[in-house]
């Protein structure tokens, strides 16, 4: 019931932000309405389309399903994180190169989802690429340009990433 | 200046109405047009906002003191509401406002409704409202109120709220509207057919599911309302809300930067911004409210479901004789509103065919009301129609393409006048066929349980063409850039870049020197909703002759600053270039506008009236390559080749999104979407996302759209017709000719389910050992 705060810190985009939520309150409104970051977007708030998700720890995760509390002393990236002092991410980028939304409103969790596995892969395969975006739900139907703006974002991350970097997370 | 003209007329009911005739028409872009940002591919202006999380959606509106609200819905499919008590829910602290059908005020709501009506007529029907400081204490808030109702026997489908005795949804009965239409003697057709098809075809009632709910931010400021709703129709719902709260217009702002899909569902004011209004007035602080997914999947629109019987015949030599359809729709338990569904249309138009009767009725059922969906009634018939065009060319043993060619028509018979452009489909059919392949023999696979086949659909669709009135503002800043301002809006489509397109090269700008506004009631002139794929080429031209007289301002006053006579100047690539100077002496178009400020070059332009003598369409076909695997049931669509007349293409980028898309929605529509509700209880089963299937990223083919391209010049100026509905029509009736093609069995229901494939598949096996 209301009134029972908690006091949670979340590392968000780099800044570290002391909150009192509600046991009961996701990261996804924490978020949104705790902090203002509305480009993360609440769509089925069940998990089940991906609209949400956000880098927890690096790991690509649905903001609906986790609790802000659970997310204690954890970083949290959104879609205001990426890119630097101006530069939009390779990720984004390929996005607009490709053509990869119409309404753009799954978008920033797409973005999401590719960011989580190029950080984990650099150089992942069509089918990673599709694998990472099979949880995000696109009813504009953008999908094919999803997968293109996939393989793009990989070049592009190449280039952007600096040589001996590139490669640390590459298995094998 | 623009022409216009104004006529007293009688109206229907007897009223004086004012027909007003204006707009300018502008210099044809023709095939060898000298062009140089239209029909290039651009990407999208605000695609930075997107892709940064910073476009603010209405569901992203912050304001200072706005609370969040949530509406409490109808378990019951049909019953009277016999109690209903907030008090407890008013006494929750962090609640700050209430509504109920106790202390609502009494607003009409749908044809004989009320905005809080006693009897509950679907389940997901509203029954109170509460406005609360955080989303979970409106739902604590939502728990504590009593409502109390008295069930009433309800018929979710066609055919028990047809059958006799069926309980009466309203006073009238269950029938919302009948139409029909003919033209020569069907009868007389069929018995000439020499082969017939003769089949009752059902469609299912599909979800919107765009990804923003409907719903709104409502704030009283400055003596009105401002709502930032997530709206195809900023106009529409000014007038609509201002209406319901007896408000003028004037004093209703609405205001749509970006919109999280609509697909033809939010076309009209719905309830939730009235209430919304209203909490915003009882609490008096700004009120969101944004519909979870189940309100979206319940209450606010969907694609009518369809039985329709169908009768097509046709002669030894592939020629149509005749087509005679009865159409059945459930509109659900309120006639809505907005664009409607003609499913009749397709049959009496695509095809050329003297003798064409339709029967169509909208039927009340306990259920969300339905609302245009990406052309809607042409998706459900095209299914039924190109089904049967199919089944007759095999019966015939003649290629399903050849026959549609054998049938075809530059001729809108229902209108008795040409297409606008007769050659249109003819162009789609040459180019769709031959980038797909047509008529080439597929590669089976090894295994005999995965078949393979190829089917084709064509489609029509009364859409695209764009209408009068719409307007649009030039204004020239002093730094040589351009403001160009209407009151549409984009709906995700691209309308942002293809209208700045259309400005800048007009103008003879760049693209950079264009920025586009719209999507504000207050600020922008008016435009209609954007549906019917009808914005590019309603609000297109209207820019062209703002845009036209604002450039013939800039030279003459480049004119007065070069000391050249004007007929020597022009603007090309946003320089003023002076006939016969080289191109290194070209003037800066803030030289001249710079020049003149703080005095400023400021023009209007109105959309003209559409030609008369020609009916404007729009057309299309697709091919699909399908895999089915007999041991499973389960259909892969292998590839889809779409080629869609959309005259003159803006913005090659936009178009090919807008055709992969629509073909992705077809292949949901075609094998898993599909409402399901449960017959005893008349609860929708399947509310949400989890159960409701979408198509996801893995169940996409290869989408290839091929690039028609003819200009319409007998559209309008551009040669641009719509192509948002359009790309949506033909998959469905594609894939299931594939399937077809495939295994050799015929499919009269969608979705083409597992468990539908399956059973077909058993029942051939039982026919095939028993007879």
């Amino acid at each position: 019931m209301a009134g029972l705060g908690q006091n949670v810190q979340l590392t968000i985009n780099g800044t570290p932000h002391d909150l009192v939520v509600e046991p009961r309150r996701t990261l996804l409104d924490a978020l949104r309405d705790d902090l203002a970051l509305t480009g993360t977007k609440k769509v089925c708030d069940m998990g089940n389309c991906g609209a949400c998700t956000v880098l927890v720890d690096g790991r690509a995760m649905y903001s609906c399903l986790l609790l802000a509390v659970d997310c204690d002393e954890m970083s949290v990236t959104t879609i205001e994180g990426l890119g630097r002092e101006g530069e939009l991410d390779p990720v984004q980028r390929a996005f607009i190169e490709a053509d990869a939304f119409q309404c753009g409103f799954c978008t920033p969790g797409q973005i999401m989802s590719l960011r989580g596995l190029l950080d984990a892969d650099s150089a992942p395969d069509d089918d990673q690429i599709e694998r990472a975006v099979t949880g995000n739900l696109c009813r504009c139907g953008a999908y094919l340009h999803i997968i293109d703006a996939g393989r793009r974002a990989v070049a592009l991350n190449r280039e952007a990433t600096p040589e001996g970097v590139r490669d640390v997370h590459v298995a094998g | 200046m623009s022409m216009w003209r104004v006529e007293r007329e009688e109206g229907e009911d007897g009223e004086a109405k004012l027909a007003v005739a204006e707009g300018t028409s502008s210099a044809p872009w023709g095939a060898g047009a000298d062009l140089r940002i239209v029909g290039t591919p651009r990407t999208r202006l605000e695609g930075v906002e997107k892709v940064t999380g910073s476009a603010r959606y209405a569901y992203d509106v912050r304001l200072p003191g706005q609370l969040h609200a949530g509406i409490l819905r109808s378990p019951h499919p049909h019953a009277r509401l016999t109690r209903v008590d907030t008090s407890a829910a008013a006494a929750l602290p962090g609640v700050h406002a209430v509504i109920s059908l106790t202390d609502a005020p009494d607003i009409d709501w749908y044809d004989e409704s009320k905005l809080f009506d006693p009897t509950l007529r679907f389940a997901g029907d509203e029954v109170a409202a509460v406005a609360a400081e955080s989303e979970d204490i409106v739902a604590d808030a939502l728990r504590l109120v009593v409502a109390e109702y008295e069930p009433l026997p309800f018929a979710i489908d066609i055919e028990s709220a047809l059958a006799a005795g069926a309980p009466s949804i309203h006073p009238g009965g269950n029938i919302e509207s009948e139409k029909t239409y003919e033209r020569g003697d069907v009868e007389a057709g069929l018995s000439a057919a020499e082969v017939t098809f003769d089949h009752i075809l059902t469609t299912p009632t599909a979800i919107h599911h765009s990804l923003e709910p409907h719903g709104c931010t409502a704030v009283w400021e400055g003596g009105g309302l401002t709502v930032w709703e997530s709206t195809q129709s900023i106009f529409d719902v000014r007038q609509q809300v201002a209406e319901k709260l007896g408000l003028d217009e004037s004093q209703v702002r609405v205001i749509k930067q970006h919109m999280g899909g609509g697909f033809g569902s939010k076309q009209i004011a719905w309830k939730q911004t009235v209430i919304a209004a209203l909490l915003a007035k009882r609490a008096g602080r700004p009120v969101q409210l944004m519909l979870d997914r189940e309100g979206e999947s319940l209450a606010v629109g969907n694609r009518n479901p369809t039985r329709q019987r169908l009768r097509v015949g046709a002669t030894r030599d592939g020629t149509l004789t005749a087509i005679d359809v009865t159409i059945h729709q459930a509109i659900g338990a309120h006639s809505a509103g907005g664009e409607g569904s003609n499913t009749a249309g397709l049959y009496q138009t695509l095809y050329r065919c003297p003798n064409v009767r339709t029967s169509q009725t909208g039927v009340y059922t306990n259920t969300g009301p339905a609302v245009a969906f990406r052309a809607p009634g042409y998706v459900e018939a095209d299914f039924a129609l190109e089904t049967a065009i199919d089944d007759l060319a095999r019966q015939l043993g003649m290629d399903p393409l050849a026959f549609r060619l054998k049938n075809y028509t530059g001729d809108d018979q229902a209108e008795d006048k040409p297409f606008s452009q007769p050659e249109g489909l003819r162009a789609c059919y040459e180019k769709g066929a031959e980038a797909f392949g047509w008529g080439q023999t597929i590669q089976q696979p090894p295994a005999p349980h995965r078949r393979r086949g190829v089917g084709i659909a064509a489609h029509h669709w009364v859409g695209g063409a764009g209408d009068p009135p719409g307007y649009a503002w030039v204004k020239l800043n002093p730094d040589g850039r351009a403001d160009v301002i209407t009151g549409t809006q984009d709906i995700g489509t691209g309308t942002r870049t293809g209208l700045a397109m259309v400005a800048a090269e007009e103008l003879g700008f760049t693209l950079d020197q264009v920025t586009l506004h719209l999507g504000d009631t207050a600020l922008g002139p008016y435009a209609p909703v954007s549906s019917g794929s009808a914005t590019l080429a309603t609000i297109g031209p209207a820019i062209r002759v703002a845009a036209a007289e604002a450039k013939a301002e800039l030279l003459t006053a480049a004119a007065a600053l070069l000391e050249e006579p004007v007929e020597r100047l022009s603007v090309r690539d946003g320089l003023i270039r002076v006939a016969g100077e080289p191109e290194d002496r070209a003037t800066p178009v803030a030289a001249v506008t710079g020049s003149m400020s703080p005095h400023m070059i400021q023009t209007q332009g109105a959309r003209g009236a559409n030609a008369e003598d020609v009916s404007i369409q729009t057309f299309g076909m697709q091919c699909a390559e399908v895999e089915v695997d007999t041991r499973t049931g389960e259909i892969t669509v292998r590839r889809v080749v779409a080629a869609h007349d959309c005259g003159r293409i803006i913005n090659p980028t936009a178009v090919d999104s807008q055709v992969i898309g629509g073909v992705t929605q077809g292949i949901g529509f075609a094998l898993t979407e599909e409402r399901v509700i449960d017959a005893k209880t008349g609860i929708v089963l399947n509310a949400n996302l989890e159960e409701y299937k979408l198509p996801t990223v893995s169940d996409i083919p290869a989408i290839e759209n091929v690039h028609v391209g003819i200009p319409d010049l007998r559209a309008n100026a551009m040669g641009s017709k719509g192509i948002g509905e359009p790309p949506h029509i033909p998959t469905a009736p594609a894939i299931a000719n594939a399937v077809f093609d495939a295994i050799g069995i015929r499919f009269y229901d969608l979705p083409l389910t597992r468990s539908r494939v399956l059973d077909a598949l058993a029942a051939r096996e039982h026919g095939g050992e028993t007879g």
